[in-house]
């Protein structure tokens, strides 16, 4: 039984960090323009990337569906604009690898029209849950908060369990990162009734705004738009300040003191938490009729003339939004997708936004030094002290330092959420979060690993019978055949005649069906 | 005094009728460790180890006939876990049988195939498609990489094909020199 708090909790550990909010806030929301050429992944969510449903050559209409999802856990992808395919390859992506994934690129005709208009519904409180889950996931929309997880499947915690409380984070703790603010002041009408529908496809008993107290002027706009729609169940509830405050796990705690259980989801003690931004899209999907082709994104830090937020297709070239944002600054050192403690190097301002982009920072060389040179650890207990998630950051890294992964497993090492807090504070420069990043993977590796070896196994051992079977089905046949050549020789005259006369006949048969059936008068042989 | 020991020798007889008893009644077949061993292995069934088959290779390894370091697939992080297993040092893999590379499944070249089944019958893991006269095909998915069909191919048309890593199989590398550019925000 989860219960909301009157008074938020403060989380375990956290640091305070200078927000750099404002650079980005000066200005209001506006649409970015709409760029020559989108490459549009196929895989932009946690799951089975989409398939392709076009091909090179192909014309298609804003919000086509482009490419469909492919099993439960997946989603699909619609074109942001209306043009012409030009591609479907492997073309590079935004992900720490720098690696290229499979996706669809299009050639913009300018025109920007709808593939079909969209249809709208009046009421979507008069819908069937199951009607609103299949419109969120035809929309493919997905975690806008930077997870990517399928919103649909977030919107079906199965018969079994009761939704005690929604959570919708407001609470953008990152520096830096400002979209989900800039949407609650541009759109608060939007964001409310989001919530509102994804609170009645959940069937949830209590709804909670969770937003961070620095943001007055987002808190102001939306209880104007709760005072508007009169829906006085949805309580919004500031938390402190605190990075990283807005982690789901960390978010919930704050307001109901109750812990997600390790490696658990929160559905496990009754709660779900969507992010503001994907609300939003929800009501543009189930009330509008429009699949998820745009978001809102920050583009802010040193490195950029002119920060700001802008509402951009997916698809569109980073390079396009520096321009829009004043071009690079003399001072510009990297560029970044996501914030400075989460965030991670891109190669080439060439590479797509999609639908996790939340941020992008150009940075200066002092607002990302170089990184120092680890030190021994000093066994000083920092780490520990800030670790949102009440681990043992140090005990972490020795074994993932010492690759010993049982034990690194042991220290709950899959409950981490990488938000940075240790590496931020260790004074000996080491870099934590790397250490832990290196040990998830290879474990994934050898799980991986050992799930092929098992299969690999099944299938010898298959073999082996097969073979057996075949030598046994081998044998019996072979001793059959002999038993039959085994017969006792006929002696006395008449029975050979008889025999003669039998065999005469069956070759006059054969004659006479010659082109058609097998010969079948032969005693005692199977036919193969 | 008597009694004492009257008690504790009927006590040890009537505990050792009861363990004879349950050594037959609940007799293992096989040997759980040959199950542990095989379980560390990497299944790829390539006879590198000088053994038909990873199975074959942990019963000798059980049977203290063969050594940990025989087997190139599993590389180091095999020889590692047999050793954790079994309580012993571990050593560098023995080169007589061979080097672990990196991972490599066949490919056919379709326009070479004659159709004769021999690398059919050569998988060990049954990861070839075809049939007499048909088209053969490797279903790379369930290839181990042991490189059995390669010989028998009597028009060579088998390659050893390297794996190649996309997003959804990459590792994070081993924090050790940093490369500028692959850094992430928080170091």
């Amino acid at each position: 039984m989860v219960r909301l708090l009157d008074k938020p909790v403060r989380i375990p550990g956290g640091l305070h960090l200078d927000a750099h909010k404002r650079e980005s806030l000066r200005q209001p929301l506006q649409e970015a323009p709409l760029p020559e050429l989108l490459t549009v992944p196929l895989s932009q969510h946690i799951g089975a990337p989409a398939e392709a449903l076009v091909k090179p050559g192909d014309r298609v209409g804003k919000g086509q569906p482009i490419a469909r999802a492919s099993g439960y856990v997946s989603a699909p992808v619609h074109a942001p604009t209306s043009g012409t395919v030009t591609d479907v390859g492997d073309f590079p992506v935004p992900h720490p690898s720098g690696l290229s994934a499979p996706c669809v690129r299009i050639r913009a005709d300018g025109e920007d029209r709808w593939f079909e208009e969209p249809a709208g519904i009046d009421n979507p409180f008069s819908l069937d849950p199951a009607v609103i889950r299949h419109r969120v996931r035809a929309a493919g929309i997905v975690g806008l908060g930077g997870a990517g997880f399928p919103t649909s499947v977030k919107l079906n915690p199965g018969p079994e369990r009761r939704v005690e409380l929604l959570v919708i984070n407001a609470a953008e703790c990152e520096p830096y990162i400002s979209c989900d603010e800039a949407l609650m002041c541009a759109r608060p009408l939007e964001v409310i009734q989001g919530i509102r529908i994804v609170a009645h496809a959940l069937q949830a008993e209590q709804v909670v705004i969770g937003i961070e107290d620095n943001m007055p002027d987002a808190m102001r706009c939306l209880q104007k738009a709760l005072d508007a729609c009169g829906d006085g169940s949805i309580r919004m509830v500031p938390v402190p300040t605190l990075y990283p405050a807005g982690g789901e796990k960390q978010l919930i705690y704050a307001l109901t003191g109750e812990e997600v259980p390790s490696q658990g989801l929160p559905i496990d003690i009754g709660v779900v938490c969507h992010n503001v931004g994907t609300v939003a899209a929800v009501y543009r999907a189930v009330v509008a009729g429009e699949p998820l082709i745009s978001r809102v994104v920050t583009v802010s830090g040193g490195g950029v003339g002119d920060p700001r937020n802008l509402e951009v297709r997916i698809g569109t070239p980073i390079e396009t939004l520096i321009e829009v944002c004043g071009g690079y600054t003399p001072e510009v050192d990297r560029l970044l997708m996501g914030g400075p403690m989460m965030g991670f190097s891109l190669l080439s301002d060439g590479l797509p936004v999609i639908k996790t982009t939340n941020c992008l920072l150009a940075t200066s060389v002092e607002e990302t030094p170089p990184p120092q040179p680890a030190l021994p650890c000093i066994r000083c207990g920092k780490c520990t002290e800030v670790c949102p998630a009440r681990l043992l950051p140090q005990q972490l890294y020795w074994y993932a330092r010492a690759r010993d992964f049982d034990k690194v497993q042991d220290y709950s090492l899959f409950d981490c959420i990488e938000c940075g807090c240790c590496a931020h504070v260790c004074p000996s420069h080491i870099p934590l979060v790397q250490y832990y990043r290196y040990a998830k993977t290879e474990i994934w590796d050898m799980e991986r690993q050992r799930r092929k070896s098992d299969l690999a196994r099944r299938r010898h051992e298959f073999r082996l019978e097969r073979l057996e079977r075949e030598k046994r089905e081998l044998e019996a046949r072979r001793a059959k055949a002999k038993k039959a050549l085994d017969r006792p020789k006929v002696g006395n005259a008449d029975a050979k005649k008889a025999e003669i006369e039998a065999a005469l006949a069956r070759v006059k048969a054969r004659k006479a069906g010659a082109g058609g059936a097998p010969d079948r008068s032969r005693p005692e042989q199977e036919s193969d | 005094m008597l009694t004492a020991i009257l008690a504790i020798g009927v006590l040890a007889a009537a505990f050792g009728v009861l363990l004879g008893y349950a050594s037959v009644r609940f007799r293992v077949e096989s040997d759980p460790i040959v199950d542990q061993i095989d379980a560390l292995l990497p299944q790829t069934q390539c006879g590198q180890c000088g053994y038909a088959g990873c199975r074959p290779y942990a019963e000798a390894i059980a049977a203290g006939e063969a050594d940990i370091n025989q087997c190139p697939p599993g590389g180091e992080a095999t020889i590692q876990a047999l050793a954790d297993l079994l309580g012993v040092d571990p050593k560098p893999l023995n080169a007589e049988h061979g080097e672990h590379g990196e991972k490599k499944v066949a490919f056919i070249h379709e326009e070479l195939c004659i159709g004769c089944t021999l690398c059919i019958q050569a998988c060990p893991v049954d990861a070839i498609l075809g049939a007499a006269k048909q088209m053969h095909t490797v279903i790379a998915e369930e290839c181990t990489g042991c490189e059995l069909c390669v010989p028998p191919c009597p028009v060579d048309c088998i390659e050893m094909v390297p794996v190649k890593t996309d997003i959804s199989t990459w590792k994070w590398p081993y924090p050790e020199a940093t490369d500028e550019h692959r850094l992430v925000a928080n170091g």
